[in-house]
């Protein structure tokens, strides 16, 4: 599992963190994001790549897992 | 040209990305106390893109302003941008700018050429508008900020404001759609299924329509017995048609298939390259939006975009619609017939 924070960074750079980070073989990741466009961007992002997507919310933040 | 620190770097969101939601802003300003002056036509209540005060009755004042930080890394593309985004809620109105006011801050780290060059295309775009930039003010801030105050004139009688839209009216769009997650994706690096050189293509394209002004427009219209107008700039077309439909009592059907967009736009939309202002329009506009078919959530994010200098946005008597759309053709060749007005149904705003 690729552990990666993204939180306080704005689009589009969550989603340059994740797809630098996919491009490795690893087949799980889990990125904090803290904002809702962070959230989305991203899921969208791995849903496209043909991932899982599973989201976990906790006092304004977000836990995305992803699964190849 | 280039500067050595890239100016869309210094800046935390990009052109009319940066705008405050449409809902925040209303709750802002509940409640304040002000003045009220029956020549005060379009006022701080109407969520408007100006306000007009009537001067005599041939003669009303138009004032507005917009500025944001930088969308783009030139500095003279930026200063022309910002100007021609300003200059629109003039012409959006029906009006014609006359004088403006720059409104500038800027970081200690940037130069006095790059500082000259944003003005310069300021200028620039001011003097195609016919208008006289007479001042301004500039501070000094962590972030860079240019745009414009702008006064303009408009006959009292021929005020469009974007609440006189009527059912049987068709909307006309005068630029295409998709500049908000395109320029996110540029931001990123990231524009899916182009090379390098059609990146390059792209990025001029859009610029260019942003540095366009939407004179043009305005002139053709005015000419056509034009109901209501408003410019599709942050709030993006859903958020500026949820405001049309809402303050003209009417619902707008939007013609998904016909709306213009820059194709790219789509399969950045799925990458997730989307900036945030969208979301902020989604929050703002979805509830009265009513997705009627099989409309794909790429398109209706493209539909939520944030637009940086958009186009104008008319409703037009049907009668006229043709006639106005093949004029329009001539001088904004993307001008596209998006929808119509109805009378209320279930929803403010029906996508087709």
């Amino acid at each position: 599992m690729k552990q990666l924070d993204a939180r306080g960074l704005s689009c589009p750079e969550p989603v340059i963190m994740i797809r630098k980070a996919m491009q490795s073989a690893d087949k799980e990741y889990e990125i904090i994001v803290d904002n809702v466009a962070a959230r989305e961007n991203v899921t969208r992002f791995a849903e496209h790549q043909g991932c899982k997507v599973s989201v976990k919310e906790s006092g304004g933040e977000y836990t995305l897992s992803i699964t190849r | 040209m280039e500067t050595e620190v890239k100016l869309t770097k210094l800046a935390s969101c990009a052109g009319c990305g940066a705008k405050v939601g449409a809902g925040t802003l209303v709750h802002l300003l509940e409640g304040f106390r002000t003045h009220t002056d029956p020549r005060l036509i379009v006022g701080y209540d109407k969520s408007d893109d100006a306000s007009v005060y009537v001067l005599d009755d041939k003669t009303a004042l138009v004032q507005t302003t917009d500025f944001f930080p930088p969308i783009v890394d030139d500095p003279f593309l930026y200063g022309q941008i910002a100007a021609a985004n300003a200059l629109s809620d003039v012409y959006a109105m029906g009006g014609e700018p006359r004088l403006a006011l720059n409104i500038m801050c800027i970081p200690d780290s940037m130069d006095k050429e790059t500082v000259q060059e944003i003005l310069r295309g300021g200028y620039d775009k001011a003097y195609e508008a016919g208008a006289i930039i007479t001042g301004g003010h500039t501070i000094h801030g962590a972030e860079p900020i240019y745009g414009l105050a702008v006064s303009g004139f408009v006959h009292p009688d021929k005020v469009l404001t974007n609440s006189g839209a009527k059912p049987g009216d068709v909307l006309i769009l005068t630029k295409p759609l998709g500049i908000g997650i395109l320029t996110t994706a540029l931001k990123a690096g990231i524009v899916p299924d182009v090379d390098e050189q059609q990146a390059a293509d792209l990025e001029k394209r859009i610029f260019a329509q942003m540095a366009t002004l939407n004179r043009a427009a305005r002139d053709v219209m005015v000419r056509y017995p034009v109901h209501s107008c408003t410019d599709i700039t942050g709030f993006a077309l859903l958020g500026h048609s949820f405001e049309m439909a809402q303050g003209s009592g009417v619902t707008i059907h939007i013609e998904t298939a016909r709306v213009p967009y820059h194709k790219e736009a789509a399969a950045c939309a799925e990458m997730g390259l989307i900036p945030a202002g969208a979301y902020r329009n989604r929050d703002y506009a979805e509830h009265g939006v009513l997705v009627r078919g099989d409309i794909s959530r790429s398109m209706q994010d493209i539909l939520y975009d944030p637009q940086t200098s958009g186009g104008l946005m008319m409703a037009v008597p049907k009668e006229c619609a043709s006639a106005l759309l093949d004029e329009l053709h001539e001088a904004v060749p993307a001008a596209a017939r998006i929808g119509y007005v109805t009378e209320p149904e279930e929803a403010a705003i029906i996508l087709e």
